[in-house]
């Protein structure tokens, strides 16, 4: 790694002012960002620290919003139930070790195409909220690694509305055990919501199509005459884009299944 | 150089470090405690798995600037009082859970972690949980089952594969 400074702020203030810094870069709990650090595909010459910030720590219910601190990490949202299906996506996320770090402010931030908290912003419209204002998931995911976030901009906060019935399904890559295809299913009183990561070239998106079809009938058949468009779908080692497509709706199929 | 303070096993320690220096560095290079091994550097073996303040972590994956005021446990805080292996530790050796023991420390803090966590868990449950912990000697049958064992419950009916 090249050397950089490290600073600890204690509020969103404080943390908000050291990311004016130049070449300052936000830290949640590194499990992205120092092995890229490690990589040198990074040179920050600050990096500011989120994790002693007390107001993005924690989560909890208002009447049907849950509210998560951008600090929070995935293993204790794994542990919470307001949300069974976020806190189920949780618990699968990389290993127990990097559960106790990981943070959702920095997964999000991130935006990696396979990563799962995409899936369950997008699918549950949540708000990402920032320490100037608050995003809409549908304004905030803008391609691979690319978000609406602004220069120094830091995520606080993150709202989900939780819905009546939703479940996460992931085929994983078998070595990284990140999500070859993810996809998040969520059902509200005014129409289902249906995300998908870790298949598109442009990142998490939302399968309009299925979203149409599961509203109007909340079961797999519904999906029966529908096909997912290979096109622009990530072609690796580990899988064609055909097949990455098939893996959409086979996922969507399940979800549906499972969150009854 | 800023100075971290920590307790590591139960003793207060300090140290100058760089922004960049790992917590497993730290504990190795500073302090002296090589138990903690750092394997793949990329955060997917475990062999630098220890606990910060109670919970498993990796620690080639943390600044140790990050664990400035923290509570460190490695493997050299395992033993009992009396330098006796502790009860995990012993399972391992009683069921050839090792055999070029460069993965164990990361496998016994992991382990530690999760019978804190589910005292009596599944075979299931403990082959999830080492999910982030790779052993290339093995093949993790042995290991699993002195976990199992570990945790109290009888391993006789797992069959050796």
């Amino acid at each position: 790694m090249y050397n950089f400074d490290v600073e600890k702020p204690g509020t969103i203030a404080e943390a908000a002012a050291a990311m004016g810094a130049d070449e300052a870069q936000a830290l949640g709990g590194g499990q992205t960002l120092i092995p890229t650090l490690k990589q040198r595909l990074a040179s920050p010459s600050k990096l500011v620290s989120l994790k002693g910030v007390a107001e993005m720590q924690g989560m909890g219910k208002d009447g049907n919003t849950l509210r998560i601190g951008g600090a929070t990490t995935h293993a204790t949202v794994a542990a919470d139930g307001s949300y069974p299906a976020l806190s189920a996506l949780a618990s699968h996320i990389g290993d127990p070790a990097v559960r106790n770090r990981g943070t959702i402010g920095g997964s999000l931030a991130n935006n990696d195409p396979a990563a799962c908290y995409p899936a369950a912003a997008l699918a549950s419209g949540a708000t990402i909220v920032t320490n100037t204002r608050q995003i809409s998931a549908d304004d905030y995911f803008q391609g691979m690694f690319d978000t609406a976030l602004e220069e120094g901009e830091i995520i606080t906060a993150v709202s989900f509305p939780i819905p009546q019935a939703a479940n996460y399904q992931k085929f994983v890559q078998p070595a990284s055990r990140f999500a070859l295809v993810g996809v998040f299913v969520a059902k509200y009183a005014d129409g289902v919501r249906v995300a998908v990561t870790g298949a598109s070239n442009e990142g998490v998106f939302r399968w309009t199509e299925a979203e149409a079809a599961l509203s109007t009938n909340f079961s797999a058949s519904a999906l029966d005459g529908l096909t997912v468009d290979p096109d622009n779908m990530i072609t690796d080692l580990h899988g064609a884009a055909a097949y990455r497509a098939h893996l959409v709706k086979v996922m969507t199929g399940r979800a549906v299944t499972a969150a009854g | 150089m800023t100075k971290v303070t920590m307790t590591v096993n139960g003793k207060t320690v300090s140290g100058d470090v760089e922004g960049r220096t790992l917590l497993a560095s730290f504990l190795r290079d500073d302090q002296g405690l090589t138990g903690t091994h750092i394997g793949c550097d990329t955060s997917q073996c475990g062999a630098c798995v220890v606990h910060v303040d109670g919970v498993a972590v990796k620690s080639c994956t943390m600044l140790a600037a990050e664990a400035d005021g923290a509570t460190v446990d490695t493997i050299e805080g395992q033993a009992n009082a009396d330098g006796s292996l502790n009860v995990i530790q012993q399972a391992f050796q009683d069921h050839h859970g090792l055999q070029c023991g460069f993965c164990t420390p990361g496998m016994v803090m992991s382990a530690a972690a999760l019978l804190k966590e589910n005292p009596k868990p599944s075979e299931q449950e403990v082959r999830e949980y080492l999910e982030g912990n790779i052993c290339r000697c093995t093949g993790y049958h042995n290991i699993v089952k002195a976990i199992m064992a570990a945790s109290g419950q009888d391993v006789t009916a797992i069959a050796a594969e």
